[in-house]
């Protein structure tokens, strides 16, 4: 696959080679494309080729190339011994995963879906979580669990919640959110390689959406840190802080601010657990209002963490109160027309800035 | 006998205590039926102890029930579900996706349970005594005195520990009482490269690897020596050195664990298996369904024993499962299996060697159902009187106790004496004394080891968390525990 990829590179008429640049700032000017899904999958084949210890397990990953096709032709290429198609039992192969990280290896075992990671949940907390601490260190899990988390499209409650904030709330764990490509090929990559159990939450409707890449983003060696945060872009009037799909809703957000004069700073969180404290801090410093965004549900979600955080810190700083956009609160609907108004849309996003920097009438006004 | 009537309560509960008296009967070959005033207990058998069943009716009915001693328990024969593939005519055979399969126009149901229960292995008799024609493994004089002594070293390590801990000593404890062969047994006939993934009755196994008495008293005191770093309750012991994985609490976690781990010791090529034990209770968790179900089909070098003691805490068997116990659910999964009898150390030992090469040799998972039964409480927060008689404990600890059945066949071997008893029993009492003595006065782990291992590196927010706690205690003494070091 990963051959496929490079050929594809390199037939590319435009290739820009910025030396020194910092993984901070923005992909350079690439012309290169790369879809989630080819970033995810080039990043577990260079990991795996790196790494005996290194393999996958989960439904569908081996014959059929993948649920969502992420594990394409890694089966023909590293053997049924390294990718492991496994029978339907979330809770047994999280369990065996977990039994194979004990031992040594460094299994990175996926989930058709994070809904179906309930079914293993004990094994994630109650093994993977807490063995190091229990253990006092003997016991190290290094171990990835990752696959498609929150809404797609159209596919109703028990396929749609998000589980960022669950798996953020407990201690053991670290928690990514990918948006883009490089978030993707940098972040699995920092997984596959950490000691601790990591939560890597991808989303369905991202794996074909094609971004630009650098050269720096397409070696093989290369990482993102866990625990750091990316302004996506940079801003002077709101901070709005997303992660996955909705750091897209908040960059087109941005772009309609901007024509009204608001100046928008998006942050793109890529990491949950740690969570970029810092880098949010800094920002709602500098701009004095923040909007946090997330697709799951309100109540003790992301952006409540956030903004107690923000508060802790930062309380002389806030103009506004800090608002948080996010999915309804209710279990995901199916008609289309009705998920629409149960995830947070880009108009969402859009007005809750202008309330904060008083552009509009606040909710509570107009009710 | 009809058992499909599901009208009746009062019905049901008399056909479970039928099945329960019957069961008891074909059990063991060494049953009650030699020891006519024994019919009033419960076997260690897969279909429970009666007690519990027989609600209201007190102590006599149960000798009344063994009149129903001759009742026999008949099912609907059990059809082998491949018969060999005759040169049948072709319409009478198909092809499915699992294989060529004879078809027939009888109907016929599977029975849910066999025939005959499932039989018990032993090679000891109730006295100790080798039953003649039985096919064991030798034990040597230097296993056989070391495993007595380890039994014998469990035994009165359990009986000072709970002592400790109704002082108000430790907070609490789970003793291994009346399962000393199934731990010390299984862990003789195992090697020093093989891991083990226990639940929580199974210290043994460490004493036989080598854990010191000190060492299991300052895990389950918490102090500054413990291996642990004092985060876990008594009892949960872990040893990388052993290969002994830290004890969790969440029942039946290990066995998946360990299907894991002997997966990647297989892709690893080493010469080595995985053992895990559980319970009868543990059975009914979706993990062991999901472990053995992977064993068979990764075909993983694993060893399942299931410790059936007959209760999970206050659960007899019979609300447990309606299987013929464990051993027969090996089939079920492609799972080769054995019913042992838990209390015969030789007849444990022998099991387990012999899984063990199966396991290594063919990369096949084995399952062992020890029958045994749990002298003691569940914990030291459990009162088992209050949902089993007295005298039924009092019967499984004096007459069927695994450790005098045990030396009994090592001093007619020559290999022990009475003298030897009393040296060892006052030996290992005065050690235990001296290593609780001693972990009591051991400080407890320092404040940092709150913060650590969480995650590979201490992270930032963990680091600030103890440097304000640290000044907390610095400013407000009074107000923490003085014997945490800081």
């Amino acid at each position: 696959m990963l051959g496929i990829v490079r050929q594809k590179v390199l037939g590319q008429s435009l290739q820009k080679v910025r030396p020194g640049v910092s993984l901070l700032r923005s992909y350079s000017s690439a012309a290169k494309q790369m879809t989630v899904r080819e970033a995810l999958n080039s990043a577990l084949d260079e990991e795996m080729s790196a790494d005996p210890k290194v393999f996958l397990m989960g439904e569908e990953v081996g014959e059929y190339q993948g649920a969502y096709k992420i594990s394409k032709g890694l089966l023909e290429k590293y053997g049924p011994e390294r990718v492991l198609d496994t029978p339907i039992t979330e809770a047994g192969f999280t369990g065996i995963g977990v039994g194979a990280a004990y031992y040594g290896l460094k299994p990175v075992v996926e989930f058709m879906t994070f809904n179906f990671s309930m079914q293993a949940i004990d094994h994630i907390i109650n093994s993977a979580a807490k063995s190091n601490y229990m253990s006092a260190g003997q016991i190290s899990v290094p171990i990835v669990f990752r696959g498609p988390n929150g809404a797609a499209a159209g596919v109703g409650a028990q396929h749609s919640q998000c589980y960022a904030a669950w798996y953020a709330s407990c201690p053991g764990l670290k928690v990514l959110t990918p948006y883009n490509s490089e978030d993707a090929r940098g972040l699995l990559k920092a997984a596959i390689r950490d000691p601790d159990p990591v939560i890597f939450l991808e989303n369905e409707l991202l794996y074909g959406e094609s971004f630009p890449v650098s050269d720096e983003v397409l070696d093989s060696s290369f990482c993102l840190p866990i625990g750091k945060a990316k302004i996506e872009r940079e801003g002077k009037d709101v901070t709005i802080s997303a992660f996955s799909k909705m750091v897209g809703h908040a960059l087109k957000a941005a772009e309609i601010l901007e024509k009204d004069g608001i100046d928008a700073e998006v942050i793109n969180l890529r990491s949950i657990r740690p969570l970029d404290r810092s880098t949010i801090n800094t920002s709602v410093r500098k701009t004095n209002r923040l909007i946090t965004v997330e697709e799951g549900f309100p109540q003790h979600g992301v952006g409540a963490e956030i903004c107690a955080s923000v508060v802790e810190e930062s309380f002389g700083y806030l103009d506004a109160p800090v608002e948080r956009v996010a999915g309804a609160d209710v279990p995901m609907p199916y008609a289309a027309n009705l998920e629409r108004m149960a995830v947070p849309q880009v108009e969402d996003i859009v007005r809750a800035a202008k309330r904060a920097c008083y552009r509009s009438v606040p909710l509570a006004a107009a009710a | 006998m009809a058992f499909y009537l599901k009208n009746s309560r009062n019905i049901i509960n008399n056909l479970k205590s039928k099945v329960g008296l019957s069961s008891l009967m074909k059990q063991h070959s060494c049953s009650c039926l030699n020891h006519n005033n024994h019919c009033r207990f419960p076997a260690s058998t897969a279909t429970s102890p009666f007690a519990p069943q027989l609600n209201n009716l007190d102590l006599n009915s149960h000798k009344r029930g063994c009149l129903f001693m001759s009742q026999r328990f008949e099912s609907t024969i059990a059809e082998k579900q491949f018969a060999s593939v005759q040169n049948g005519e072709d319409n009478q055979v198909l092809d499915f996706p699992g294989g060529k399969i004879i078809c027939s126009p009888d109907m016929r149901f599977l029975s849910e349970s066999p025939s005959a229960h499932t039989h018990c292995f032993r090679v000891l008799d109730d006295n100790g005594q080798l039953i003649k024609q039985s096919d064991y493994i030798q034990v040597s004089e230097e296993i056989a005195v070391k495993m007595y002594s380890d039994m014998v070293t469990l035994q009165t390590m359990d009986t000072i520990f709970y002592e400790a801990q109704r002082q108000g000593r430790i907070s609490f404890y789970v003793t291994t009482i009346g399962e000393e062969a199934i731990n010390i047994a299984s862990a003789a006939a195992l090697t020093s490269d093989d891991f083990v993934f226990p639940q929580y009755r199974e210290p043994g196994v460490l004493i036989w690897r080598g854990f010191t008495l000190q060492e299991f008293a300052n895990q389950c005191f918490g102090n500054r020596a413990d291996y642990g770093k004092g985060r876990q309750m008594p009892i949960h012991y872990g040893s990388n050195k052993h290969k002994y994985f830290t004890v969790s609490s969440t029942i039946a976690t290990q066995i998946p664990h360990a299907v894991g781990a002997a997966y990647s010791l297989k892709m690893d090529k080493k010469d080595a298996c995985v053992v895990t034990y559980f319970g009868d209770g543990g059975t009914s968790e979706g993990d062991f369904h999901a472990a053995l179900n992977f064993a068979a089909v990764t075909e993983a070098p694993v060893i399942f024993i299931c410790r059936n003691n007959g209760w999970a805490i206050s659960t007899p068997t019979s609300d447990q499962f309606r299987s013929d116990g464990i051993a027969v659910r090996g089939q079920a999964y492609g799972v080769q299996s054995i019913r042992v009898d838990g209390n015969d150390a030789l007849a444990m030992y022998s099991a387990v060697h012999t899984a063990r090469k199966m396991a290594v040799n063919e990369h096949r998972p084995i399952l062992i159902e020890a029958v045994t039964y749990r002298v003691g409480h569940h914990s030291t927060s459990d009162d088992s009187t209050k949902y089993r008689p007295a005298e039924e404990i009092e019967w499984w600890r004096m007459a069927r106790d695994p450790v005098t059945r045990f030396r009994k066949w090592v001093e007619s071997n020559g290999w022990w004496s009475s003298e030897a008893e009393t040296q060892l029993r006052s030996s290992i009492r005065n050690q235990l004394l001296h290593a609780i003595q001693m972990a009591e006065k051991v400080e407890k782990p320092p404040v940092e080891e709150l913060f650590t291992d969480v995650y590979d590196d201490l992270p930032s927010n963990l680091r600030e968390q103890e440097k304000l706690l640290r000044e907390t205690i610095s400013r407000h003494p009074q107000d923490f525990p003085a014997d945490v070091p800081h």
